[in-house]
This record gives structure tokens, sequence and C-alpha cells, in this order.
């Protein structure tokens, strides 16, 4: 246990130097230097003045200078100062947006997990089924539909036509400071259900896939013949012997399968108007600014190796094979 | 020749196919096709519901919605077969680096995949585009490159397997440069998997190009496509259902069928896959 954590512990500090590489050069090998937008919307821009403000943002330092500087600002969350006019540091922009984000990843990965499991074993116990089948063709569609259409679509059905859920925002702006704390959990209960939903749509097809598949792996292996040989009722075979291996690759799909439920911030908080960082990248890039735009792209992919590095230390503890393996 | 003879006769492979070749042919065709320019203004027909006229309605603008859509598939095919390509180009050749040498080269490699699926792929895309002009070409160039590293795995694990066999022993006894064993040798055997990713990867592509038009930071209005039809079904999403469920219908079948094609594509060149599917 201990030497595939450190091993872990290793390779996590080289992804996010890579990490960090990799955005660096996104800023400086992209067309345009930071200096340049300020200097398009101003005509009175000397070049006196451009030199200056290089050497203000360090510009004319060698490139690996830059990077380490750079990254020590990363390292204490130190990312700059945004380009919008309240010229705030992007850390704390980014900070006060990020408990949403966190919150409805988190409840989607909830949902995911509380759906698609039992959706995935049903399918695999009755392999072959109407209902086997009719889950194939819902996976089929759930991997072909575009979130944000989705989004749309669920909408116009309970927001416009049926009237039943609100859809924008994360609370009513009428009236929710007087409501009491119980009605404010259910009004932002209300106003998350949509989001949650569409943000877990897409993983929910994925899991219970994989989750069929190796539920019918394990469920072909000897161990399954020697539990029913013995005589073992076949909720127990089921149950207890198979569904424990077949959950142990879930947990690395899982692991695998942050970054494309983050990634799906940007479209659920811009379609339903949630202030989390996905909407802050999106406002951020139509407006081209900068170090919001390399601090969110940072910040969010550190978020990304961390639910990774959660993954791993779930399938650790899970696996007795790693779990007791003695450091040698 | 022999793989499309299979598809033919696979269920799914043959309605796949010819459905793939009719959005082919709805690309190629628009202008025939399309009862109305897509780009047409008319103030006196403003969001008008389906009728016989407009059979999916007009938008806030007047234009015709079957002929937009119409013209969307041009795009939506454009940018899936080029950012499939360009994936294909840049995933095979380091897969192909990383599998057939091994060693530090591999380890390079793969760690530069490890962490290039750290970033959410939408948040990569989009930082990327902030520096560009959001133009179909650089959509297509961001999506492409940002979309390599399923194809680059994949390859480096065939090319694992296969630089064991014995041809490949055979082929460099008999003086073969790394080259042509890779291209000649290797690449030919390893092509069934690649073509099944890619063109699973087509519809991937579609989909991401529709989600950033729709963000605004992909294809541009006035020109058509099916994300950005699908902004204006947003705003006006009170009044004109049909803004907002058509383009999209249009996204769903397009990607629906280029995945079912590679499904069917998979069963029928990978044969261990077949012999599970016959009990």
């Amino acid at each position: 246990m201990f030497r595939f954590l450190l091993r872990r512990l290793v390779s996590l500090i080289v992804t996010f130097l890579g990490i960090t590489i990799l955005s660096f050069s996104v800023i400086h090998l992209a067309p345009g230097s930071p200096v340049s937008p300020m200097a398009e919307f101003n005509p009175k821009f000397t070049p006196e003045m451009r030199e200056r403000l290089r050497r203000e943002f360090g510009l004319d330092q060698p490139l690996y200078v830059q990077y380490l500087r750079w990254l020590k600002g990363v390292l204490t969350l130190d990312l700059g100062r945004s380009f919008a006019p309240d010229r705030r540091p992007v850390w704390e922009k980014i900070k006060e947006r990020l408990p949403v984000t966190i919150l409805i990843n988190v409840l989607a990965m909830g949902l995911i997990l509380a759906v698609g499991i039992p959706l995935g074993v049903a399918s695999a116990v009755r392999a072959g089924s109407l209902f086997d089948r009719s889950m194939t063709v819902l996976v089929f569609i759930g991997y072909a539909m575009p979130g944000f259409w989705l989004a749309l679509l669920l909408m116009l059905l309970f927001g416009i036509k049926l009237g039943w859920l609100p859809i924008s925002g994360v609370h009513s702006l009428m009236g929710y400071v007087s409501l009491s704390p119980w009605q404010k959990v259910l009004d932002w209960a209300k106003h998350l259900l949509l989001p949650v939903f569409v943000a877990a749509f897409g993983g929910l097809a994925g899991i219970s896939r994989y989750m069929r598949y190796s539920m019918l792996e394990a469920l072909s292996q000897d161990y399954i013949l020697t539990a029913r040989a013995k005589g073992l009722p076949e909720r127990k075979v089921v149950y207890r012997h198979a569904l424990r291996n077949a959950l142990l690759p879930i947990i690395t799909i899982l692991g695998l399968s942050v970054p494309g439920l983050v990634g799906g911030s940007v479209i659920f908080e811009s379609i339903f108007g949630i202030p989390g960082v996905g909407q802050l990248m999106w406002q951020a890039v139509m407006a081209r600014d900068y170090p919001v735009i390399m601090g969110n792209l940072v910040i969010v992919s550190v978020l990304t190796l961390l639910g990774n590095l959660l993954a791993d230390l779930g399938y650790a503890l899970a696996d007795p094979r790693i779990r007791l393996e003695r450091g040698a | 020749m022999e793989t499309l003879r299979l598809l033919w006769r696979h269920p799914w492979g043959r309605f796949s196919l010819l459905a793939v070749a009719a959005l082919v042919l709805v690309a190629l065709l628009a202008p025939y096709l399309a009862p109305y320019d897509p780009l047409a203004i008319d103030v006196h027909h403003v969001l008008e519901p389906p009728s016989r006229v407009h059979p999916l309605g007009t938008d806030l603008l007047g234009r015709d919605v079957l002929s937009r859509i119409i013209y969307g598939t041009r795009i939506s095919l454009e940018v899936g077969v080029v950012a499939v390509g360009l994936s294909l180009a840049v995933g095979t050749v380091l897969g192909a680096l990383a599998g057939y040498y091994g060693s530090w080269i591999d380890g390079l490699i793969s760690r530069f995949i490890d962490i290039m699926l750290c970033f959410p792929t939408i948040f990569l895309i989009l930082a990327v585009i902030a520096y560009l002009e959001p133009s179909i070409l650089n959509i297509m160039i961001v999506i492409g490159l940002t979309g390599w590293m399923g194809v680059a795995r994949l390859v480096r694990a065939e090319f694992l397997s296969l630089r064991e066999r014995e041809f490949v022993l055979a082929a460099r006894v008999s003086g073969a440069s790394d080259l042509r064993i890779i291209f000649s040798h290797l690449l030919p055997n390893a092509l069934p998997p690649i073509l099944v990713a890619a063109t699973l990867g087509v519809g991937n592509a579609i989909l991401i190009e529709s989600a950033l038009s729709f963000l605004g930071l992909g294809v541009q209005p006035p020109t058509p496509s099916w994300g950005n039809m699908l902004t204006e079904g947003k705003s006006c999403l009170e009044v004109a259902w049909w803004l907002s469920v058509f383009p999209g219908l249009a996204i769903l079948f397009t990607v629906i069928v280029f995945n079912l094609l590679g499904e069917s594509l998979q069963e029928v060149t990978n044969p261990r896959l077949q012999a599970r599917s016959q009990p």
C-alpha cells in the first residue's frame, strides 16, 4: 500500500509539472503576447510603453525564467489579475465560483453511481432480454446526445411547457432572502435538478455500459461456477461474489470520466446561468481575459488530477491485492 | 473491399453505411436540395411554425430552417472529417513511435498522453481558441489537436503486440528499415482498430463543434451550423420550439449514424467479438 501511494505521488508531481508546462506553452506559443490586447484598444500606445509593459510582465526574461516565475505564482495561487475592468486577482474570481461547480459535479457523480451501476448490473444479469436490449438502445442515444441540446429540451418541457422548474440561476432572485433555511435548500434543489441531470447524462450512459460489461466478465469466471456449484442462492452469487469484483474496474473508469464531467460545466453552466468556473471560463474567453483563462485551465486540470488521485486511492482501498501488499 | 462487403452483410452496418452516404450526398448537393437560400432574410415571415411552405419553420430573421439544416450538414461533416484526419495523423505517428521503439521514447510519449488527458478537453480547446479567430479552419485544427490521445494509445498497444511477431523479425532480418517496417508491415495490421476509432471520432468531433458553435465560439453567424442555430433556438425558446428541436435532431441523428458505423465496423473486423456474439 505504501509503495503504491509513493509511486502515485511521484507520478502525480510529474503530471502536475507537465500540466503547468503545457499551459505555459499555450500562453507563449499562441500568437499575440499578453501585451497586445491592451495595445489593440489603445491608439496612444507607444513602443516605449509596450517595452515598459513587457518588462512589467517579465517578457524580457529568458523563457525558463518566465516559466519558473509563473510556476511559483501558480503554487502560491497568485495567478495575476483579470483584464476585466474590476482588475481583481484571478484566484479570487475562481475561488468564489468553485463551490457551486464542485457541488454540481459531486451531485452528478452521485447520480451516475446511484443510477448507472444498478442499471448496468440489471442489464448484465438479464443479458439479451428485452430490458437489456432497450438499455442498449438508450445508451447508444445517450452517447450521441449533445448535452446542451438535452438541456434545451428539458428547459422547453419542464421550464416552459409545464412550468414546473426554474430554468436559470442557482436560487430565486425575488424573495430568496426571506425564505427559511429549509425553503432555501428546496429552492436550490429545484434550480439544480435540471443542471445535475444534464451533467450526469453522458456519464450515466458510459458507466452503465461499463458496469454491464464488467459484470458479464465477472459472471463468466470460474469462481462464479464454484459458487453456483456449491449451491449458493443466485442472489448471493450475483451480489456477493460477482458484483464486488465487477465494481473494481468501475472505480478507474470513474476517475477517467472526471475530465469529461468537469468539461461539461462550461456547457451547462452557461446554459442554465450558473455562476461557476465553467461560466467564468466562457465569459473570459468571450472577453479574451487571458489571465482568467489560463488560471482556469490550470486550476481545473489540477482538480481533475486530484479527482484521478481520489479514484486511485479508492481503488487501492477496495482491492485487497493492493491494500494488503507489503512494502518490500 | 472485403471489409465493405462484410459491413454490407451486417444488419446495422448496411443501415449506417447507407445513412452516412445519404449525409454526404446531402452535404454535396445542398444547393440543389435546399428549398431556399439559407442566408435569405425574409422579414415578412419571421418565426413561422412548421408549415407546407417552410417544412421546419423559419427563424428570427425569416430564414428557412430546413435549408439552414441542410447547409449545416456541410460544416458538421467537414469539421468531423478534417479534425479526425488530424487526430489520426498525430495519434498514429506518436503511437507508432512509442509502440515501436519502446524504452524512453515510449515513456516520454505515454507521459505526454497522460498529461493531455488531464485537461478537460473543452477547457483546453477554449483556452487555445481564445488566442485565435474562431474560424472553421481553426476549430477543425484545435479539435483535431486535442483529440488524438485515444488513437495514440490504441496504435501504441497494437504496435507493442505486433512488433514481437515473427513477420516483423523476418522483415528486419531481410534488412528492412525501421520506417519500412512501421509503414508497410505494422501499420496495415493495426488498421482495423484505427478505422473504428476514426469513425467513432467523427461523431465526437461533430458533438464538440456543435457545442462550441452553440457557445458562440465556433462557427460564426450568419454561416449556418447546427450548433449556432441552437443558440438562436435558446433565445427564442419560449416562442419557437422548432428552432431548438430540429437542429438538435440533426446532430443526434448524424452522431448516432457514425457511432453505429464504428460499432458495426468493430464487429466485422474483430474476429473475437464475432465469436462472442454468435452463441
